[in-house]
């Protein structure tokens, strides 16, 4: 019996030894083929030449692939390898935790199931923090990157503009979807009405922008406006505004295409939100005598108060990093400049490697703040069920 | 203090259901009114039209001599406790029995004069900075109550209040509502569908049934006179037994017996006679129904044998049940447990030194003052 177990035990390391191995080995094979422009059609000559298919193999070798059915089988390539694979590493580490004395086995296996996403994280997250973080403070002025940077009026000018978006366009997009919510709560055909809303959300930001950048567009006076805002202020006899160039209002322009593609999650969230607050809760408050209005700020919002800060936070970070916007519209030019934009152009206009990652870091800093607050957020909300 | 009137009141939903069906009601002013029934009887629904939340279809309201149809419910000075007590979750128990004060712009000191009173009447003195979420059940519901009688409205409407409390809280809240109810002389309309509830707080009860009244009166009329046969069934509890019979001269045949009908019910139902010879539905209170050797001078007393199936000992009392050769008639109510059918067993309930046990053969002696007779046909209680 004890023998038989001990043979088990030793069979049972040798194959999660060969699953590693074999992964290993897949892993090894992958970076090779990503990494070469040819990986695809070598691999394929490979499995042509396993089996014994010589002459495809070399005609393969000679003329390559075409270049989508090369991405295909990159793309069947890496699924495989992160399906089948994440599972036999899995499986093998489990044999291996089996194989330690039972007092630390429990409190062991936690930590070897998380142990392959946290080595992505690390790889793919921690690692470009610190490295970001070391290259600000050595490369180009090490040091003084800083203190250069914060004096330079590009920046300056980047920090206001994202102190205003995050301000108008993290306020306008809650409040309106807020608004919009309780709005079509009352409305008869409620998904279709709160589809248009959402729609914006499923566009890039890219391509929002270059539709807006279309309806802004503006023309001398006297000249046909193909801007569709332009013609409206012209139709009704104004002169036409250059949006794009005009301070300040070209900023809040670009921040009325955030607060268009976000209302709607705004929207959605809250709306459901609204819909979980109970309608006794509502009744009680309208026979205490309460008009719809005050149900709404006096009870409603307060009720979903943790909803509305998880959106806001999170509508907040995505407008702190807005880059997409300005770069398409402006491209930070006429005062417009964000602190995204502005690191982009640092690190791939000027190759100024250490003043961009002091942006950068600058960035993470404003971010953290607003990271805080939802955490905190989450953890009461956790305390409250 | 106003008095609540409703003329012909009518719900039809959207989808075509009729929930309410001509409801008359005229509670007085200080009243303590309980509408019971089983659920979907339209109680609710009732309640909540009195309240404003429901639209009237048709028919009038009145509270306080104001037709209050197209009135909003914030604007009809009226008070309601909901089953859920629904206290706003984000406010201090100060805030929650406050926010009508606050909404209705009274002065802050006379509005925390108010607060403190009510918190003192229901000994919440201690509770007031607490938020509804670290309450007990029982504190949550004084919340709502008190959140009902610092406003000090023309009626106090309260639905289910105590359904989510535990049997023995529910049994001290009871009272405790029932005297605030005396102290502070507010009219109350009361729904549940606990008939104990109902008997022991209602000044009068008015039962319900699929949206259509079946009766109002006072508790011990209720249960002595009920109307009809749902009434007989759903007042007292365990319930009435409800058998088919047949009237033969002064006998009615019960299954294989025949007991005595005594003079007093032909007197005091004279539409009996018309009967003679017509099947008729006979309905026996348990109480009315004892062991024969616990009855003190059982001279005359008309008696059926009777094989006991179980019984239920508690303490004060013995319910028996056993067979009884008579079919059993449904008495409409959805909530009745006990199936319906040629075995319900027939139920009496015993003095506690009653021998009967399981399986015993006992003489029932039968008290036929308090016999109930009943239509067949229309179910309705035969008077005159």
């Amino acid at each position: 019996m004890n023998g038989n177990d001990t043979r088990n035990r030793v069979v049972r390391f040798g194959w999660a030894l060969a699953g590693l191995f074999v992964v290993g080995a897949a892993a090894m094979v992958s970076l090779r083929v990503l990494t070469d422009s040819d990986g695809a059609s070598r691999l394929i000559a490979g499995a042509y030449d396993i089996i014994g298919m010589d002459g495809s193999a070399d005609a393969l070798r000679d003329r390559g692939m075409q270049p989508v059915p090369s991405v295909l089988v990159i793309l069947g390539w890496a699924l495989l390898l992160g399906t089948v694979g994440i599972w036999i590493v899995l499986w093998a580490l489990n044999s291996l935790v089996d194989l330690v004395p039972s007092r630390w086995r429990e409190s062991v296996r936690p930590y070897v199931y998380l142990a392959p996403a946290y080595l992505l994280l690390t790889l793919f997250l921690l690692y470009p923090l610190v490295a970001t973080i070391y290259y600000s403070v050595t490369e180009d002025q090490g040091l003084s990157n800083f203190p250069d940077i914060l004096g330079d009026d590009d920046v300056q000018r980047a920090l206001i503009n994202n102190l205003i978006w995050l301000v108008v366009a993290t306020g306008g997009s809650v409040l309106l979807g807020l608004v919009i919510a309780q709005l079509f709560d009352r409305v008869k055909r409620e998904a279709l009405a709160k589809t248009f809303v959402f729609l914006p959300l499923a566009l890039s930001m890219v391509g929002a922008s270059v539709i807006f950048r279309f309806m802004y567009l503006w023309r001398p006076e006297g000249q046909p406006q193909i801007g569709v805002v332009n013609a409206l202020v012209t139709g009704v006899g104004k002169e036409p505004i250059p949006i794009l160039q005009d301070v300040p209002i070209n900023t809040f322009a670009l921040i009325a295409i955030m607060v268009w593609l976000q209302t709607g999650f705004a929207m959605v969230v809250l709306s459901a939100a609204i819909k979980g607050v109970p309608d006794e809760l509502l009744e009680a408050a309208r026979i205490d005598g309460a008009s719809e209005l005050q149900v709404f700020t006096r009870i409603i919002v307060p009720s979903i108060r943790p909803s509305i800060i998880t959106v806001s936070t999170t509508i907040a970070v995505a407008v702190l990093k807005v880059f997409d916007i300005v770069f398409v519209t402006t491209g930070g030019k006429f005062d417009t400049e964000v602190i995204a934009n502005r690191m982009f152009a640092e690190m791939f206009k000027f190759r100024n490697f250490g003043r961009a990652s002091s942006i950068a870091v600058l960035l993470f800093l404003m971010v953290l703040p607003v990271m805080w607050m939802n955490l905190r957020n989450f953890r009461r909300q956790e305390a409250m069920q | 203090m106003a008095e609540v009137v409703l003329d012909k009141i009518n719900k039809v939903y959207p989808n075509g259901f009729h929930a309410i069906h001509d409801l008359d009601l005229d509670i007085s002013d200080k009243e303590f009114l309980v509408l019971v029934g089983p659920s979907g009887c339209g109680k609710s629904t009732a309640l909540r039209m009195i309240a404003g939340l429901e639209e009237i279809s048709y028919g009038e309201m009145k509270i306080g001599d104001r037709l209050v149809n197209d009135v909003e419910p914030k604007d009809r000075d009226i008070a309601m406790v909901f089953q859920n007590y629904a206290l706003y979750p984000h406010m201090s128990v100060y805030d929650n029995i406050g926010f009508a004060l606050k909404l209705a712009r009274v002065p802050k000191n006379e509005a925390d004069q108010r607060i403190r009173e009510a918190a003192r009447v229901l000994e919440l003195d201690a509770q007031l900075e607490k938020k509804p979420g670290q309450l007990s059940g029982g504190q949550r519901q004084r919340v709502a109550m008190g959140r009902a009688i610092v406003r000090q409205p023309s009626a106090f409407l309260m639905d289910e209040p105590l359904s989510n409390l535990d049997a023995k809280l529910r049994v001290q809240m009871r009272a405790e509502i029932a005297r605030l109810q005396h102290d502070l002389g507010v009219t109350t309309v009361y729904v549940t569908h606990d008939q104990v509830e109902a008997m022991t707080m209602g000044d009068r009860v008015a039962v319900l049934k699929d949206g259509y009244l079946q009766q109002v009166d006072t508790p011990q009329n209720l249960y002595d006179r009920p109307s009809n046969v749902f009434v007989a069934a759903f007042i007292g509890s365990p319930s009435m037994n409800l058998r088919e019979a047949t009237l033969d001269g002064d006998e009615v045949v019960l299954g294989q017996f025949r007991l005595p009908i005594p003079a007093s019910i032909f007197e005091a139902r004279p539409a009996l006679r018309s009967f003679d010879g017509k099947r008729l539905i006979v309905g026996i209170r348990p109480e009315d129904l004892e062991d024969l050797e616990r009855v003190p001078d059982p001279e005359g007393v008309v008696t059926i044998p009777a094989t006991v199936s179980h019984i239920e000992a508690l303490g004060s009392e013995i319910i028996a049940h056993f067979p009884l050769d008579a079919p059993a008639v449904d008495s409409g109510d959805p909530d009745a447990v006990e199936e319906i059918g040629e075995d319900t067993m027939a139920v009496g309930r015993f003095d506690p030194r009653s021998r009967a046990r399981a399986r015993t053969e006992i003489q029932v002696a039968v008290t036929m003052e308090n016999v109930h007779f009943f239509d067949p046909e229309s179910h309705l209680a035969i008077w005159d």
